[in-house]
């Protein structure tokens, strides 16, 4: 029986990898954060109505969640238009989260038909044509994953009646307002312009040589780390920039330079005013940024 | 006029008449009572201004550096192609290697000459990034049209800057059979041809 009290919560999936399904189930207090809500249908977790009462467009919900790209025509399941399910539960919800990168811009799916395969509200950073009906019940929470921490932010938010502030992608700010590059623990080797040698090192920062896009991506995986421990940046990888518009992009290993200058500047950092700054810095040599961060062996 | 202002105009004007003797008679050979005298002021008041030659002598690269770096500026604002802006950014160099050596010759006769006074205070290219700033924009602006071709900073900055310094050079030695703006041309078609994609 549902509790009337509670928010009642649809997850739907359209074309997706099940990547947001499986990060939101790492979440430490899961079923804490459930209990707020009535799950009344989930991909992956006991349910009160079946797939098959669902697919009848006869669920109840008051906050729905998207995952996967999505396709206006062509892509069924059980013989039924996703894309006629997911606009019935749309206007019945009084919240819609986009859960990832492929729900809210397109992401990876979006490579495979790019004409025709979208974000449900953005296609890229562009307003799709069902962005009018929905925006004003709209929460984007790009990422490749999403961190579960941000889904969580958003639900308990909205389970506890409070407002959330959002940018002009519906994203809230909280979570989207700080750039990857904010909290990264090479910060140092970032301000003198010193590059890793390779991945994986402690030191050095791969911003410079090795594909780093965290200085102008959205997101705050350096505040609220993954698993709570780590994040792609202070493990040695390069942000993909996974929660953008335009992800994924190419040769995410290496950065793209123009005679060595960075084609991309940190995120509202003038070119002038970071070249200026570059030159100054690279001009002196910190020994301590040449040795080793860690020494075991003295 | 506030005296501020009255400050800001005499230190340039210290700053102007040191640019044109260190690049004339060399730095070691001009001492403070010599720019003092030729600005009619007093020496301990010319303290006043600069506490030392050394740091006298790395503000005059500053200034030096930001107004080239100004001109190159003017030419990055352009929508002009790859090529024409090569051809200005070498007319206004030579212009300037003409018009007012001094600002040329002090960089290759005193800041280059001279490493000993500019090591603490002027590593690297701390006083000189005013111009080298505008000079990676106009790469990186070049670069991003498709016009030159995508390769090493520095490979590109010293055929480039090389060529010119070195042609300055041999202008102020007297060895050039031609003037300066003769070769603006010829120099300007061997750059692009250089650096193009």
């Amino acid at each position: 029986m549902l509790n009337q009290t509670k928010p009642r919560l649809l997850w739907l999936q359209s074309i997706t990898c099940n990547g947001n399904t499986h990060s939101f189930l790492n979440h430490p207090d899961l079923f804490s954060i459930l209990s707020h809500f009535e799950v009344v249908h989930h991909p992956m977790l006991d349910s009160i109505y079946s797939m098959e009462e669902l697919l009848q467009g006869s669920v109840p919900c008051d906050v729905l969640i998207l995952e996967g790209s999505f396709k206006e025509e062509g892509f069924l399941k059980a013989g039924v238009e996703v894309s006629s399910l997911i606009h019935a539960y749309a206007q019945k919800a009084k919240h819609i989260i986009s859960a990832g990168t492929c729900a809210t811009f397109g992401g990876i799916f979006k490579q495979n038909d790019p004409d025709n395969i979208s974000g449900f509200c953005f296609d890229l950073e562009e307003k799709t044509s069902r962005y009018e009906h929905y925006a004003s019940k709209l929460i984007s929470l790009p990422g490749c994953p999403i961190h579960p921490k941000w889904m969580s932010y958003v639900l308990l938010m909205l389970a506890n009646k409070r407002e959330i502030a959002i940018d002009h992608l519906h994203r809230p700010v909280e979570l989207y307002g700080y750039t990857v590059h904010t909290g990264c623990t090479r910060n140092e080797y970032f301000e003198w312009k010193i590059d890793t040698k390779n991945f994986g090192l402690k030191e050095g920062c791969l911003f410079y040589e090795q594909g780093c896009q965290g200085p102008y991506t959205r997101g705050s995986c350096n505040k609220i780390l993954w698993n709570d421990v780590s994040s792609k940046t202070r493990a040695g990888t390069p942000c993909f920039g996974c929660t953008e518009p335009h992800f994924p992009q190419t040769a995410l290993f290496k950065t793209q330079t123009n005679m060595g200058i960075p084609a991309k500047m940190p995120l509202g950092v003038p070119r002038r005013a970071y070249l200026t700054l570059t030159g100054v810095v690279k001009s002196f040599k910190i020994k301590r940024f040449s040795q080793k961060l860690l020494e075991y062996d003295k | 006029m506030k005296i501020a202002d009255k400050k800001a105009l005499k230190r340039e004007s210290i700053i102007q008449t040191a640019l044109q003797l260190f690049s004339t008679n060399g730095f070691h050979r001009t001492t403070i009572p010599d720019i003092a005298a030729k600005l009619q002021m007093s020496v301990g008041n010319l303290y006043n201004y600069f506490s030392s030659k050394d740091l006298l002598a790395q503000e005059i690269i500053k200034y030096t550096s930001e107004a080239l770096g100004e001109k190159i500026r003017d030419v990055n604002l352009t929508d002009d192609s790859a090529e024409a802006k090569i051809h200005q950014i070498v007319t206004i160099y030579f212009t300037m290697a003409k018009e007012k050596p001094e600002m040329i010759e002090y960089f290759l006769r005193v800041y280059l000459a001279n490493r000993e006074v500019f090591r603490d205070g002027c590593e690297g290219m701390v006083c000189v990034s005013g111009f080298i700033t505008e000079i990676m924009i106009f790469f990186d602006d070049c670069v991003s049209s498709g016009e030159l071709r995508n390769q090493d900073f520095f490979s590109a900055f010293g055929l480039f800057m090389g060529y010119l310094g070195g042609m300055v050079f041999l202008q102020g030695e007297e060895v050039l059979p031609k003037e300066i703006e003769f070769y603006i041309d010829d120099i300007s078609r061997n750059i692009y041809n250089a650096l193009k994609a």
